[in-house]
């Protein structure tokens, strides 16, 4: 009895070995003929974060999970959006399939120290560069450029057409973001309401309880889009937001190599397609001109 | 050190913020439960109906969703209120429901041969009740309203999510603005709150001694 179980085992054993063999075979072919594959995998230097991603064969990624068109859950748990798809772009040149990608929820608050702590490997997440930010962490991109815009109710009924006309008027945004520090040091006469998520501001704005709300134009896209009827983009983008991909301080072969293939992504035009199928097809845009990198 | 000089004026703000709307809907919670926990003693059905009714609904709702419908559902039956009045309404309500139940122990540990006495001197139901019976509940419950008031204090933050910038309000701004600091602004936002309810926990301790009725 015993003996048969080992005869089994063995013969297991030898199956999974050809197996091994045969598949071993079936992969030198297909590196053959995929030549970029080979190439990226011989320029990973020992001791960079590309080899050890590429060796580990899995890597963790920042992303917002509630942001329409950037990045939002999906019901089967992944995050979809342009930021999602730029961060797959990037782990597929690193050797990493899209499934052994591991998405971590950073919020506009966490997103510093979920590099800092080591938490994650890179982080996507609509995230505006600027040297506040640059003391703590590195920035590759930036890979898009937002501007902050003010959304109103349908038919702009206080005829609010940039940020001069907010003087006096109730703008609302969210707690701890860009646009309403902006707001806060740049146009001081605007009564500021703030909420902890954007889609608070947009019941306050059905409510007429504020009116208008302020952020970056690509979040108030997926709003409109959402309600259409009931909100219109003033569309006079008032500041730049450039958005960058945040990884840890000092790693400069790395922040190379994200930069190398998202000018890469830029010419071969898989930046526009991505564009094409995620913001774009919810705001009904063109890919607009891709931004330059920034080499710092 | 230069970190709480730069912000200093931010989270003073938010303390008092905080501390207003802790004192005023303390206050509200306190009215409104007294009035609760008379009316479910009372003698009259619907009053207690109504007053176990309000009792039940606040006490199994979570705060997120009564913030939820003061500020986001009463506008849609054209009821506005303003963000800070709606956080008092919201945290004062709420906590009204946690103030009569813990009243309601107070009355009925009074002895029954109280409100007796009371009543066979001539006394009617609310001259018993104010005269007799609350003020020897009230002295009971001091360590229960007590705990009531300190998680009421803490649960003003909720109202950090709807518009009121009170201190867990500021957390998200000064983390984003300083997010190296996160250790200080976490240490400045905890001691804004001890600096509420750890004099408040000192106060019911002494008056809990003061007050206590010895059996």
């Amino acid at each position: 009895m015993r003996i048969t179980r080992y005869a089994a085992a063995l013969a297991a054993g030898g199956v999974l070995l050809t197996g091994c063999s045969s598949n071993a075979g079936e992969q030198a072919d297909q590196a053959a003929d995929n030549t970029q594959a080979v190439e990226t995998d011989a320029s990973f230097e020992a001791g960079t974060t590309m080899a050890e991603l590429n060796e580990a064969g899995t890597i963790t990624i920042g992303t917002k999970f509630d942001q329409p068109g950037f990045g939002l859950l999906n019901p089967d748990g992944v995050p979809e959006g342009f930021d999602a798809s730029i961060a797959t772009l990037i782990a597929g040149k690193l050797g990493i399939a899209p499934e052994d990608i591991t998405w971590v929820e950073t919020v506009s608050a966490n997103r510093e120290s979920a590099i800092t702590e080591g938490r994650v490997d890179m982080v996507v997440a609509t995230y505006t560069i600027n040297d506040a930010r640059k003391e703590l962490i590195d920035f590759a991109g930036p890979y898009y450029e937002a501007g902050q815009d003010i959304m109103v109710a349908k038919g702009n009924p206080l005829a609010i057409e940039g940020p001069d006309d907010l003087a006096g008027k109730n703008v609302c945004s969210v707690e701890g973001s860009t646009p309403a520090e902006n707001i806060r040091t740049s146009y001081p006469e605007a009564t500021l309401t703030l909420f902890d998520v954007y889609s608070k501001c947009a019941d306050a704005l059905t409510n007429g309880q504020v009116d208008a709300v302020t952020t970056d134009n690509v979040i108030l896209t997926g709003l409109v889009a959402g309600n259409p009827t009931g909100f219109e983009l003033v569309g006079n983008p008032f500041t730049e937001e450039p958005y960058g991909i945040g990884i840890a301080k000092g790693d400069d072969a790395f922040r190379t190599f994200i930069n190398d293939t998202l000018e890469d992504s830029f010419e071969d035009g898989s930046w526009a397609d991505a564009w094409d199928a995620t913001a774009g097809a919810i705001s009904g845009t063109e890919a607009p001109e891709p931004p330059t990198v920034d080499r710092y | 050190m230069q970190f709480f000089i730069d912000n200093f004026p931010l989270l003073r703000d938010a303390f008092l913020t905080t501390l207003s709307l802790s004192l005023l809907a303390g206050l509200l919670a306190l009215v409104l439960g007294t009035v609760l926990a008379a009316m479910r003693v009372s003698p009259v059905l619907p009053l207690r109906g109504l007053a176990t009714f309000y009792v039940e609904t606040f006490r199994n709702t979570p705060l997120t969703v009564v913030f939820f419908f003061i500020i986001f559902g009463l506008p849609q039956i054209d009821f506005v209120v303003g963000f800070f009045p709606g956080a008092v309404l919201a945290v004062g309500l709420y906590t009204a429901a946690f103030v009569a139940e813990a009243l309601r122990s107070g009355i009925n540990a009074v002895g029954p041969g109280q409100a007796e006495a009371a009543r066979a001197i001539g006394l009617t139901f609310g001259q018993s009740l104010r005269e007799v019976v609350l003020p020897q509940a009230f002295r009971t419950v001091v360590p229960p309203l007590g705990n009531v008031w300190i998680a009421m204090v803490k649960n003003t933050s909720i109202a950090a999510g709807f518009a009121t910038t009170e201190l867990a309000a500021t957390l998200p701004r000064l983390a984003n603005a300083n997010a190296g600091e996160l250790t200080l602004i976490l240490l400045a936002v905890v001691v804004g709150y001890m600096l509420i309810t750890v004099p408040s926990a000192y106060g019911i301790h002494r008056l809990e001694r003061r007050v206590a009725i010895l059996r």
